[in-house]
């Protein structure tokens, strides 16, 4: 099995000690590769959260094995000291609200990840500038994040994930904020990074819209994963995205009519 | 690299000013405690300075003529000049008094000056205006933060006086401006009474059976002249030889056992050290304080500026920014905050001393000390902001 994109194997996390011990993540297997884009779903508390931060070595694991990047970086304890540079070099971030640094224009918003990681100003403010044109944010490029729309921000917030072209990125509710359409554009832009920079991408989601557009996608519930097939419908197509909102207001309006139901039986 | 810190201040210019300008404030009155400092010994010197002496003959113990009152026969001068080495040796009376000036009173320290030229001791060394004293009695030179200007008539006790001549700088050591009369002037209006006490006086001596001496009638009168004249002065200034050392004239005067002579290095010592010892330990005192303050002030607007920016601060973080990079903005901010409140407290203080009554000095190596402390607290302050800085979780950027 090829140790290209991510791979976790066993991966476990415990808060407490004792009898106080809570294991969030048991035994979690995960594997995105290279141009791959995942869904990471599940309720509240099931862990999504604790294992992003995991991934994205922020915080600990307990026990268990990753590879990013064909190096294992853990193996029941961290195998690189320095985790920061990690973060900085090999994988991309994408928030659900884009926390941009609001005194940083859009460019050096983006620009200021390959800075740090050595590569010349304008070296990065041209691959900045490539990036937000790819994304189609380039007229904003001087705009200051305040200036920004939401859908502005998020893409810039996901060239930032992007710029210095890391193995993975961990994409965590990047539509929550957005509308149907733009939450699609997000999706479909993060699927053509991926391709095209042979980046392993997760995605973090509570976002019905979008949910049918992962191949895969991996459900954890009380600290456990299990995968399964997904649609993989096409964002491009017109019909389907057509198809995946109606489905989408299908489920509000029925969910609508239960707790209305419901509502009159009891009083 | 991009800055990180500049490019925050110039996002948040209007914030940074305006806490800049109130630091400022703070730091120009800390400056101008200085300057009054500064001001306090620059007077004592000035007045050691502008008189012209190199040694001060006093009564015998005590710190006279400026810190204490002393007072040494009128004659005795004479005697001074015969010493080997003097140059130069003159009567001077000092009074600090209020003198009239049209409705208004006016402190001063009032110096009686013997009769000689310019360049004698005790004389004012230059003029801005007008000429020396040429007559004996009722001519002034007074000093221009007096108010007077030149024919302006002032009133020192009964006596109405002239001013001919004006000076600058010439102050006592509290400060206050000088009005120089002749010494004859001086002495009368040293201890001269009012006019029901000269009376009752007079009729008391007269009373007294003690002085009615039959064929003497003057004799009373001679008595009252005599208890009203006043024959003393306050010192001696000498001023030396070159060929002769301050000690080779110094030390005959002292075996004379009734006269204590000062060099111009004890007087500087007992004006400096003793005189204005308590102002500049309250003054020293008030400084550290307000350094103080000023530190808990940078180091909490520091502090409040880097919580403002604990998610930007995460995000950071989280993509890889360094430490260093961190605290290195945060101790720039707080370095730039302190120059700009440096700036604008030296404007401040430089535009506020002249408006003080009393002279404040500014000179620059406190403004460099000055900067010194402000960048040395600005670097302590920010340490508090730094280390929770370090501390921000880079997981609460994903929440």
């Amino acid at each position: 099995m090829s140790n290209r994109g991510i791979r976790i194997e066993n991966l476990s996390k415990r808060f407490g000690k004792g009898e106080a011990a809570v294991f969030t993540l048991k035994n979690v297997n995960m594997q995105v590769a290279p141009g791959e884009v995942v869904g990471l779903i599940g309720p509240s508390g099931s862990g999504k959260s604790t294992l992003l931060k995991c991934l994205g070595a922020v915080i600990d694991p307990t026990s268990g094995r990753m590879t990013l990047d064909n190096e294992t970086i853990f193996d029941n304890g961290w195998k690189l000291r320095d985790l920061r540079a990690l973060r900085r070099d090999k994988i991309g971030f994408v928030f659900q609200a884009p926390y941009l640094i609001p005194f940083l224009d859009a460019t050096d918003n983006v620009a200021l990840l390959p800075m740090l990681a050595g590569v010349s100003d304008d070296e990065a403010r041209k691959r900045a500038l490539e990036l937000l044109a790819a994304l189609d944010v380039q007229h904003r490029a001087r705009a200051m994040p305040a200036q920004l729309s939401g859908g502005e921000q998020q893409r810039v917030a996901i060239a930032r994930g992007l710029v210095n072209r890391p193995p993975v990125i961990l994409a965590d509710e990047p539509t929550a904020p957005l509308d149907s359409q733009r939450a699609l554009a997000v999706i479909r832009i993060l699927n053509t990074m991926a391709r095209q920079f042979e980046t392993a991408i997760i995605v973090v989601t509570h976002d019905e819209k979008i949910i049918p557009t992962f191949k895969r996608i991996y459900h954890i519930r009380d600290g456990v994963t299990h995968e399964e097939a997904g649609e993989g419908r096409s964002t491009d197509n017109p019909s389907h995205i057509k198809n995946m909102m109606c489905s989408c207001l299908a489920k509000k309006v029925r969910k609508w009519i239960f707790c209305t139901v419901n509502q009159s039986i009891s009083i | 690299m991009i800055n990180l810190a500049v490019r925050d201040i110039l996002h948040n210019w209007g914030k940074f000013i305006f806490t800049g300008i109130g630091l400022g404030l703070l730091i120009g009155v800390t400056l101008t405690m200085a300057g009054v400092y500064r001001g306090l010994v620059d007077d004592g010197r000035v007045l050691i300075d502008t008189s012209g002496a190199d040694l001060w003959v006093v009564q015998q113990d005590t710190l006279g003529p400026y810190a204490e009152p002393s007072s040494v026969p009128d004659d005795l001068w004479r005697s001074v000049r015969t010493i080997p080495g003097v140059a130069q040796a003159a009567n001077v009376t000092y009074l600090t008094m209020q003198v009239r000036k049209e409705d208004e009173d006016v402190r001063v320290m009032v110096a009686g000056i013997a009769a000689g030229g310019p360049g004698t001791p005790g004389w004012p060394p230059h003029l801005v205006a007008g000429r020396q004293i040429t007559r004996s009695h009722y001519e002034a030179v007074a000093d221009i933060a007096t108010g007077f200007r030149l024919g302006d008539r002032l009133k020192i006790r009964r006596n109405h006086y002239t001013v001919v001549g004006l000076t600058r700088r010439m102050v006592s050591s509290s400060g206050d401006p000088m009005v120089f009369i002749p010494l004859k002037d001086a002495q009368e209006a040293q201890f001269l009474k009012d006019n029901d006490a000269i009376l009752m006086q007079k009729r008391r001596t007269r009373a007294n059976p003690t002085f009615s001496f039959p064929g003497k009638p003057d004799l009373p009168d001679a008595i009252i002249t005599l208890q009203t004249a006043n024959n003393y002065v306050n010192a001696i200034l000498i001023r030396i030889r070159p060929e002769f050392t301050l000690e080779e004239v110094a030390e005959p005067i002292r075996r004379w056992k009734r006269l204590t002579v000062y060099d111009r290095v004890q007087m500087e010592d007992i004006l400096v050290g003793k005189l204005i010892a308590t102002s500049a330990e309250q003054i020293g005192l008030f400084l550290i304080i307000l350094a103080i303050v000023s530190a808990a002030i940078v180091a909490f607007i520091i502090y409040t500026l880097t919580m403002d920016k604990i998610r930007e601060i995460a995000v950071l973080k989280l993509i890889g920014t360094r430490n260093r990079t961190i605290a290195g903005m945060i101790l720039q901010q707080s370095l730039m905050l302190g120059v700009i409140g440096f700036v604008v407290g030296k404007i401040s203080a430089t535009f506020a001393a002249p408006l003080f009554p009393k002279y404040v000095l500014l000179i620059p190596i406190d403004s460099m000390l000055g900067f010194l402390a402000v960048l040395v607290i600005c670097i302590l302050s920010s340490i508090i902001a730094i280390r929770m800085a370090l501390k921000i979780d880079p997981a609460e950027a994903i929440g």
